[in-house]
């Protein structure tokens, strides 16, 4: 059973209550497809388990197949280092076709980020330490691909439609709530 | 656990020669040489003095993202700092892997366990008799061709490199004492 290795700190992008029962982790990449499906998916979770689920979303690209992903997970970071990170990740993966700089930029204005901030920061890969982190975090911990789920901290290894992952959240909240 | 009876079907069971498990840490890894292309085979034997981590898997050609090699290319750079050779294994035929290992930008070999079909897989105890494909296992072998650590995946379930990497750094910790007579022990 793959475990995660690396708890949750305030570098995080987290979702939710701090108490939520449950805690669901995601390692993704910008340009992986699966990605931008689960992205859907995870909305209908979100609201479907609302307080009692915390989300939290850690960057993995891979680059070998996706050479955009870098560059949109460092556009990810310059964005939460305007306060807006999660706007930029529904952004990136509401429009997966198009994440080449120029595209990314343009979010950012929309976002009304400080798109010269935003570029210097992609340009000097300032963000870089921190995704690497995370990447190599995950690989320790047992992340085999893109998108990869933890659930309380124990990896999902099964479907991530949106039943298959309600009832995994679901039984990780009554494990949760019998050993209170 | 994941008993032989879980996995092989009793009108296929392995013959009496071939392991019926994955073989163990402290076994000596079957010497094996398979074409990597039609036109040039590669020998184990040929890593000797590295460490080297063979990689078997049921067939080319997954989904791109949840792909386990699509992973160990991305992690290429830890498998050279541990200077550890990578070659992955299944029954599929050199030209198959010739066109995967094209479309994945794959940055290791890939070994055609092909003819016979899966003998490598079946000597190194991994190979699934009733799909008539290798298992996900893992062997981490240190430089002197010794099985480290071995590790077989739940039907289904892609690995990740986690334990490849722990693998390799407790076999560094080691120092390599392990088949490799030349350095004096500490």
């Amino acid at each position: 059973m793959a475990m995660l290795r690396v708890p949750y700190t305030n570098r995080d992008h987290v979702k939710g209550p701090a108490r939520a029962a449950v805690t669901l982790v995601e390692y993704g990449d910008y340009q992986c497809p699966y990605c931008g499906q689960a992205y859907w998916v995870l909305k209908n979770i979100e609201d479907s388990f609302r307080n009692d689920l915390r989300f939290v979303f850690r960057n993995f690209p891979l680059t070998e197949i996706h050479p955009l992903a870098m560059v949109a997970a460092e556009a990810a970071e310059a964005a939460d280092a305007q306060g807006k990170f999660w706007d930029m990740h529904a952004m990136l993966y509401e429009n997966q076709d198009a994440l080449d700089l120029e595209s990314i930029l343009e979010y950012g204005a929309s976002l009304d980020l400080d798109t010269d901030s935003m570029l210097r920061d992609i340009e000097s890969h300032r963000h870089l330490p921190k995704i690497q982190e995370d990447f190599m975090g995950g690989v320790r911990s047992g992340v085999n691909g893109t998108p990869c789920f933890f659930i309380n901290g124990v990896r999902h290894d099964g479907p991530w439609d949106v039943a298959s992952l309600s009832r995994a959240i679901a039984s990780s909240r009554r494990d949760t709530a019998y050993a209170r | 656990m994941n008993t032989q009876a879980q996995r092989i079907s009793e009108a296929q069971a392995p013959p009496p020669r071939y392991p019926t498990s994955a073989l163990d840490p402290g076994t000596t890894a079957p010497e094996f040489e398979l074409n990597t292309t039609p036109d040039q085979r590669v020998a184990l034997s040929a890593f000797h003095g590295r460490p080297v981590v063979l990689v078997f898997y049921p067939a080319d050609w997954s989904p791109v993202c949840g792909d386990q090699l699509a992973l160990y290319n991305q992690l290429m750079s830890e498998f050279r700092r541990h200077d550890a050779q990578l070659l992955g294994l299944s029954v599929d035929g050199p030209w198959c892997h010739v066109a995967y290992g094209k479309d994945r930008n794959l940055r290791f070999p890939l070994l055609s366990d092909f003819e016979p079909k899966g003998e490598t897989a079946k000597r190194y105890g991994v190979y699934q008799y009733g799909a008539g494909v290798a298992e996900r296992a893992l062997f981490v072998l240190d430089r002197g061709g010794t099985i480290h650590w071995s590790y077989v995946s739940p039907l289904g379930v892609n690995p990740g490199a986690d334990g490849i990497l722990e693998a390799l750094d407790s076999l560094a910790e080691q120092g390599g004492r392990h088949g490799d007579a030349a350095r004096p022990l500490h």
